[in-house]
């Protein structure tokens, strides 16, 4: 497939590799920070090529780990009522919340609808004027234009019946509460691709600045995440700590500012409380006053809804880098995607879930790599 | 909510639930339906023919191996680019038969229709399932119809319930596959899936994705030229896919699997398709492939034979049956990694981003 397979041959990746090997002195840990990167590191066997002693480890960037259970529960008591149509994402249906999952929701007789776009409500609400149409709007820098662009269509056309209930999170406050951590390993990131094409990168020179560590903003292809890999190993080996672009065939430093001036047109930022971590200060967007009509927390009452998210997950520890799937005890066993037990397990882009989906669990690993290191069929 | 958990864990931060109610990811083919089935169906039902679990019963009749199986069709759109509900209900019960060794005789068909269904769809269905018919050489010889109030159904429910017979020296189950073993797929896989999908949400792509759906018997009596005893497994990768479809056999035969996946053969406006939904095509329903695994000895002949049928054009080798990793299918992807390919487990969902 075109502007595809250029960034699956197999021979290019065989030399980035090469290369890692050529200038690499010591043990590296690395961060992807992308959940669209741990997916497409697990899908093509990408760590199992790397020199040993390279360790990625998989960062906090997937959207739906790190919306937290209190929000779930919000989302699902508005999706219980009779007089709404919720549409969310696809990915977002079967992540638990306290009493069930969208999924069930839905077979229980609440109008829950995947969508492609948020745009898709603006229709969906112009077909149901009598009912409230209520958009999960979740993610980071990413997902923020799109819904953005719902808020600003539906309050310029007036469709009172178009809500979005906000949990959306930003990248670098979550890197530097990363790397603030006395318990931090991490040593070099991969950064967010799409976040940076939306927000470009110049916010990650002051975190590279302070903390002495490379981020190389990288993309989601393998050969984009091998040739990230070996411009941070490179930077490693030599000392430098600088914010780098791999990713320029799709973004420049100051990313896309049609996007920019509308996100911040209809949010601002404002704390946010993240899956696993906590609450982190000024990390995420909230709707402006001037948009409190479309602000679904505040229609439906929901904001008294606070559920205390108990400790004993360790995917806290995972989204910080800290800790793989592996090491926790109930990964596989106790915990899969059909029961997880924590917000990594919930998505496909959540490391766990990701590590689960490509056969992880099977307690093969060691055979695994000992196969992937010989010929296939 | 707790007590599930082994106390090791302590409290669950997240409840575990047994489904008070049937979601949609019960009717997926992945996890959820195996599980339907364990733990709903098989205890009430149990016996040795129906332990098997193959798609279709083989039943000894006073000497005769006869094939026999049922299927229900539920789809949205009921038309669809390269075919419509009634031909993926002849298809659907010849190719379980098929997937026996067996050849299809008879069909009957049941119909669920919803008040208001304009008859004009429905009797462009039924020709379309005549039509079907005669090419698999089959015939419905009974049926039944019932209607539901409007809005109780959704347009159309087509159950099929069809009866072959097994001739010759056949003997294909899943449970077959040793060792050695190649494993081929007679094409292009994932193309139904992405037809229904890109109809349903309305996905325009550049060039339009048909169904591939077709009866497959023709092309399993053409592969038994090659010796009916070479043919380990057969298998059409309906629902859950290519991947889900290995993964039974590799439970069922006590085997592993290793693939390349530069070998599957995939249409580029399926991939497209995929990656622009984030989907996996490994895990997207087919209608008119199937998947075989061989002896390693006949591989090429029974590829050469596949070759000159038509619905075989594109048969290709993917991979072989290893005595390693039992139940494991390892695929080595196209940047040289690793992967495991697991069965799915619900639905497929797009990804946010």
């Amino acid at each position: 497939m075109k502007y595809l397979d250029e960034y699956r041959d197999g021979n290019i990746a065989r030399k980035l590799v090469d290369e890692m090997r050529r200038i690499q002195t010591r043990p590296w840990v690395i961060m992807e920070v992308c959940g669209g990167q741990t997916h497409s590191i697990v899908k093509h066997g990408i760590d199992h090529l790397l020199p040993e002693g390279i360790e990625l480890v998989h960062g906090p960037g997937c959207p739906v780990c790190v919306t937290p259970l209190e929000m779930i529960d919000k989302a699902h008591a508005i999706a219980r009522r009779p007089d709404v149509v919720f549409c969310s994402f696809g990915d977002m249906l079967r992540v638990p919340g306290s009493e069930g999952d969208l999924f069930t929701i839905k077979s229980q007789g609440g109008d829950v609808r995947v969508v492609y776009s948020p745009l898709d409500c603006l229709k969906i609400a112009r077909s149901n004027p009598d009912k409230q149409v209520v958009f999960f709007a979740i993610g980071f820098e990413t997902t923020a234009p799109a819904n953005a662009m719902l808020v600003w269509r539906a309050f310029q056309e007036r469709l009172k019946n178009v809500s979005v209930l906000v949990s959306h999170v930003l990248v670098p406050p979550a890197l530097v509460a990363i790397l603030s951590s006395p318990s931090n390993r991490v040593q070099g990131f991969l950064g967010p691709g799409h976040v940076c094409a939306v927000v470009g990168y110049s916010e990650y020179e002051p975190i590279s600045a302070e903390f002495n560590v490379p981020i190389v903003i990288t993309g989601f292809e393998p050969l984009d995440i091998l040739q990230g890999t070996l411009m941070t190993i490179r930077q490693l080996e030599t000392g430098r700590a600088e914010v780098e672009n791999q990713y320029s065939r799709v973004l420049d430093r100051d990313g896309n500012r049609t996007a920019q001036d509308l996100v911040f047109k209809v949010f601002e930022v404002g704390d946010r409380k993240w899956r696993g971590i906590g609450n982190i200060g000024q990390s995420g967007y909230k709707l402006r006053p001037e948009f409190r009509d479309h602000d679904a927390e505040k229609l439906f009452d929901v904001a008294q809804i606070a559920t205390i998210e108990p400790t004993i997950c360790i995917s806290g520890e995972i989204l910080r880098g800290i800790k793989k799937p592996h090491d926790c005890p109930a990964f596989g066993t106790a915990c899969d995607p059909q029961h997880p037990l924590g917000a990594t397990m919930v998505s496909a882009e959540g490391a766990c879930a990701a590590y689960y989906t490509y056969g992880r669990h099977l307690k093969k690993e060691r055979e695994l790599v000992s196969i992937s290191t010989g010929s296939a069929a | 909510m707790s007590d599930t958990v082994s106390p090791v864990f302590g409290v669950c931060p997240l409840p575990i639930f047994d489904h008070k109610q049937i979601v949609l990811g019960h009717g997926s083919g992945g996890k959820l339906t195996a599980e339907l089935i364990e733990k709903i169906f098989l205890p009430a039902f149990a016996n040795p023919i129906l332990d098997k679990l193959d798609d279709q019963a083989v039943l000894q009749v006073n000497g005769s191996k006869l094939a026999f199986t049922t299927d229900s069709f539920v789809v949205t759109p009921i038309f669809f680019p390269g075919g419509d509900i009634g031909r993926l209900a002849v298809n659907g019960t010849v190719n379980d038969l098929a997937m026996s060794g067996a050849r299809p005789l008879y069909l009957a068909a049941a119909f669920i229709l919803e008040e208001g269904l304009p008859s004009d769809d429905l009797r462009r269905v039924v020709e379309s399932m005549r039509d079907a018919a005669q090419e698999a050489g089959v015939q419905f010889v009974t049926g039944d119809t019932k209607v539901v109030n409007r809005g109780k159904g959704d347009k159309i429910f087509i159950t099929t319930t069809g009866i072959g017979i097994l001739e010759g020296n056949v003997s294909v189950s899943a449970d077959r596959a040793i060792p050695g073993d190649k494993i081929i797929v007679s094409g292009y896989i994932g193309d139904h899936g992405m037809a229904i999908m890109s109809q349903r949400e309305n996905l325009e792509f550049e060039g339009t994705i048909e169904s591939d759906c077709a009866p497959l018997h023709g092309l399993v009596q053409a592969m038994m030229q090659a010796g009916a005893e070479n043919i380990h497994c057969l298998r059409d990768p309906t629902r859950g896919g290519l991947a889900t479809t290995l993964n039974e056999i590799a439970a069922r035969s006590r085997v592993g699997m290793k693939l390349r996946e530069d070998s599957i053969p995939i249409r580029e406006t399926v991939r497209g398709a995929c990656e622009i939904l984030g989907l996996d095509p490994l895990y997207v329903a087919n209608e008119g492939k199937l998947v075989a695994v061989v002896a390693a000895e006949a591989a090429e002949n029974v590829l050469d034979k596949m070759r000159e049928h038509p619905l075989g054009a594109a048969a290709v080798t993917i991979g072989e049956i290893v005595a390693e990793h039992s139940g494991m299918v390892l695929m080595k992807t196209e940047i040289g990694g690793t992967r495991v390919l697991d069965v799915m487990f619900g639905e497929q969902l797009p990804r946010i981003c």
